[in-house]
């Protein structure tokens, strides 16, 4: 990735400011279109989701109290990760984003919601939903670019800490509940003493109360109510856990890293108009292409070009839109990233990889233009 | 909209306390209290992030302790436009009065709407109660409930509340006034102590004699017991006057009266037995908001959501509120039921019914109804 300020041919050259805000229009008619017809079938849906999900989370743990036998330990460990991947995706980041706010259902509220997972709801919704999608792949603005620990394009300065990022990043899928929760209290300032202490406090407090809660249920309170079977339910909900982190790291290494996915300067978004926001997500997200159950276990984050246009939409209507967003792209000249899963993830590891090293031939070519260097992100 | 009004406060049961309590379903009765608590937390962490209730709400949504419901057990048509719904409440459901009035959640098109219906009967043998609700038109809740309910459904349900009830020491003569749907409460009241008024009188205006709710019980009673029933239908009578009244009902001044129906009607009642000195024997039940008054509007500040919205000095906070996203109680939506009550804490509002202002002074938390009032200004609100 290259910001595309630095590029040599910038993808968006062929548009005027005019042609801009038509964008901006079209897309926002799609919106428009969508909160007017949202309605009892949205609302089915997700209720329908999320009793499936406690329905799958249910018998899994009740087969979990006999995994001393293999058979019951691979049915409930594969039924646990994919209640605790819809939990967290399909349902958890959705309705914290506040997509079924229009329910008025107190129970499925972005302000009620609290997840399985180890960043409380809150602070997770301050740097996902303020941050993130507002800085969208915005060089120095947007943490998600690489968490902090990772160099994921070539405007961010190398350095030597940079060659074992590959290492990292395998780390941080594993434990990466952990490594949001960390990110959420955005530790970097911390260590540059930019943050209050008192508010950084309290907020490791919430963090480690919720990580308390979790451990306790999952190694503690299961394993004991299987009684002979308590190490086999310990190792099953390890397990579980695990898968759900690489997965849910791995989707969204799929949404932002690809090759294809543009990356934007801190000066792209001074004044940035409507239109000018649209255009940014729309080049700054790459889609999974796949059926049904890829949707499903990504939480919809396979339309992340649409989630991050329309963030606030029921995930159920992504699909639906996708061709709609697709016709706009292709109207306005604009490269609509899609890919398979393991096609677009090895196209997120090999820029992984390839950043470890320090720029070679093109990357150079930005360097030497002598524009401002954009702040590195932050070294944890 | 069948309803009600009473100024009285009932005390709030806002929708989002939900998550809060818990105790147990599983919790052994016979264990000390301190047993019971333990066996609460062990359930609580298991079922962390979530409430062991969220689980029970998969086999028995009537069961949650942490969120009053009921349902539908039978639908039964009264008039082409009107129909009573009987209902089975969950656990946690306290008795009512006939006559109070009880909020009903349901999802209309996918979104939860409250409103507040009377009971129509006093409590009953099999635990049931019933609201009768007239489909009014553009009535989204209404209608959906006229037309729509089936039987097997889950509602929301808040307790009942309201006094627009008989008094304990009946009254030695009773006149009851309605209109329309205003019968339902009334209803209420003569299935509960019919039997022990000595002197009842009712009159009840119509459109016509096949809309009156309940019309064939009411004659039936009217026949065989001391009910002294006067029908009024404007197609033949034409609109009732209240000064009429006191031809239909020449002691009218000995009675204690109750009066439900359109505010025209209870306006007109208020005056008339004012004129005469005894506007302490009536009382009224109202369900239509008064004029609107335009204010200034403002900028509202929903704190605990962290959502600002500008709002004009039309449109009810609530309206406001709920367009932004803000999971705003709610009730009645015509400033009766009290459900959508919450602290102002700095700001100031416009009562849309009189014009009158609230203010609030920095840390306050003046309780304002989000669906009569609007903003005049900067508002913060707690929710």
């Amino acid at each position: 990735m290259t910001a595309i300020q630095r590029q040599a041919v910038s993808p968006v050259a062929h548009l005027s400011a005019e042609d801009i805000e038509a964008l901006g229009r079209e897309l926002d008619a799609i919106r428009e279109q969508i909160i007017g017809s949202r309605g009892e079938r949205d609302a089915k849906y997700i209720r329908k989701v999320i009793e499936t999900q406690r329905r799958i989370e249910l018998a899994s743990r009740a087969v979990l109290l006999v995994s001393l036998f293999p058979p019951a330990w691979l049915a409930g460990t594969v039924g646990l990760s994919i209640a605790k991947i819809l939990e967290n995706m399909e349902i958890g980041h959705n309705v914290m984003h506040g997509q079924w706010d229009w329910m008025r259902d107190p129970k499925i509220h972005s302000t009620t919601w609290e997840w399985d997972n180890a960043t409380p709801s809150d602070a997770w919704k301050h740097s996902h939903n303020q941050v993130h999608h507002k800085y969208t792949n915005v060089l120095g603005k947007d943490n998600d670019l690489g968490y902090g620990i990772m160099r994921v394009d070539e405007d961010q300065r190398w350095s030597k800490f940079y060659l074992g990022q590959p290492l990292y990043n395998f780390l941080n899928a594993c434990l990466f509940e952990y490594g949001i929760a960390a990110y959420d209290l955005e530790i970097g300032k911390v260590i540059k003493g930019r943050t209050d202490k008192a508010e950084f406090k309290a907020k490791t407090k919430g963090v480690l109360r919720k990580i308390r809660k979790q451990a306790t249920r999952d190694y503690l309170l299961h394993p004991l109510l299987s009684g002979p079977s308590a190490l086999t339910t310990l190792s099953a909900n390890a397990t579980a856990n695990l898968v759900r982190n690489l997965w849910t790291h791995s989707v969204i290494m799929c949404g932002h890293f690809p090759k294809g996915v543009e990356t934007f300067t801190r000066a792209s978004i001074v004044d940035e108009t409507r239109g000018e926001w649209y255009l940014r997500q729309m080049l700054g997200a790459g889609n999974i292409s796949g059926g049904p159950a890829l949707h499903m276990m990504t939480g919809n984050l396979s339309f992340q070009i649409e989630h991050h246009l329309y963030p606030d939409l029921p995930s159920n209507r992504y699909q639906e839109i996708a061709p709609k967003v697709q016709e706009i792209f292709s109207r306005y000249g604009l490269n609509y990233v899609t890919g398979s899963f393991p096609k677009q993830l090895g196209s997120a590891w090999a820029t992984v990889f390839r950043l470890a090293l320090p720029n070679r031939g093109d990357g150079k070519v930005a360097r030497i233009t002598g524009e401002p260097q954009p702040e590195p992100a932050l070294a944890a | 909209m069948p309803l009600v009004l009473r100024k009285t406060l009932s005390p709030r049961k806002c929708d989002a306390q939900v998550v809060a309590i818990l105790d147990s379903p599983r919790t052994p009765q016979s264990g000390g209290p301190s047993l019971k608590a333990a066996a609460t937390r062990v359930a609580r962490l298991l079922a962390t992030p979530l409430v062991p209730s969220d689980y029970l709400d998969l086999f028995s949504p009537l069961q949650s302790p942490a969120q009053l419901r009921a349902r539908i057990v039978e639908v039964r048509p009264e008039t082409r436009d009107a129909a009573t719904l009987v209902l089975k409440p969950g656990r946690g459901w306290r008795d009512h009065v006939a006559g109070q009035y009880v909020r009903i959640g349901v999802d209309v098109d996918g979104v939860r709407q409250w409103r507040a219906y009377s009971t129509t009967e006093p409590p009953r043998a099999d635990g049931c109660i019933t609201v009768t609700v007239k489909a009014i038109a553009d009535g989204v809740v209404s209608n959906h409930l006229v037309r729509r309910s089936r039987p097997g459904q889950i509602l929301q349900l808040d307790q009942a509340t309201g006094d627009f009830v008989l008094p304990q020491q009946r009254p030695a003569k009773a006149l009851f006034l309605t209109a329309g749907s205003g019968i339902t409460p009334v209803m209420g009241m003569l299935r509960d102590g019919l039997d022990s008024l000595d002197d009842a009188v009712l009159v009840h205006c119509a459109p016509t004699r096949d809309d009156v709710i309940f019309g064939g019980e009411l004659r039936r009673l009217a026949e065989t017991s001391g009910l002294q029933l006067i029908e009024r239908h404007d197609d033949i009578h034409g609109m009732l006057q209240v000064e009429q009244l006191d031809q239909l009902v020449p002691d009218l001044a000995e009675r204690e009266t109750w009066v439900c129906g359109p505010t025209g009607m209870l306006d007109a009642a208020e005056a008339h037995w004012s004129a005469k000195g005894i506007i302490d024997r009536l009382h009224t039940e109202r369900f239509r908001p008064l004029v609107v008054v335009a204010g200034e509007g403002g900028t509202v500040n929903f704190g605990t959501s962290n959502i600002s919205v500008e709002a004009d000095g039309a449109t009810p906070i609530l309206t406001a509120g709920e367009a932004a996203g803000v999971l705003m109680p709610s009730g009645c939506r015509m400033g009766i039921c009290m459900g959508c009550v919450v602290p102002l804490r700095e700001g100031v509002v416009r009562d849309l019914r009189t014009g009158d202002l609230t203010t609030a002074a920095e840390g306050d938390g003046v309780k304002i109804q989000t669906c009569i009032n609007a903003a005049a200004g900067a508002c913060h609100i707690d929710l």
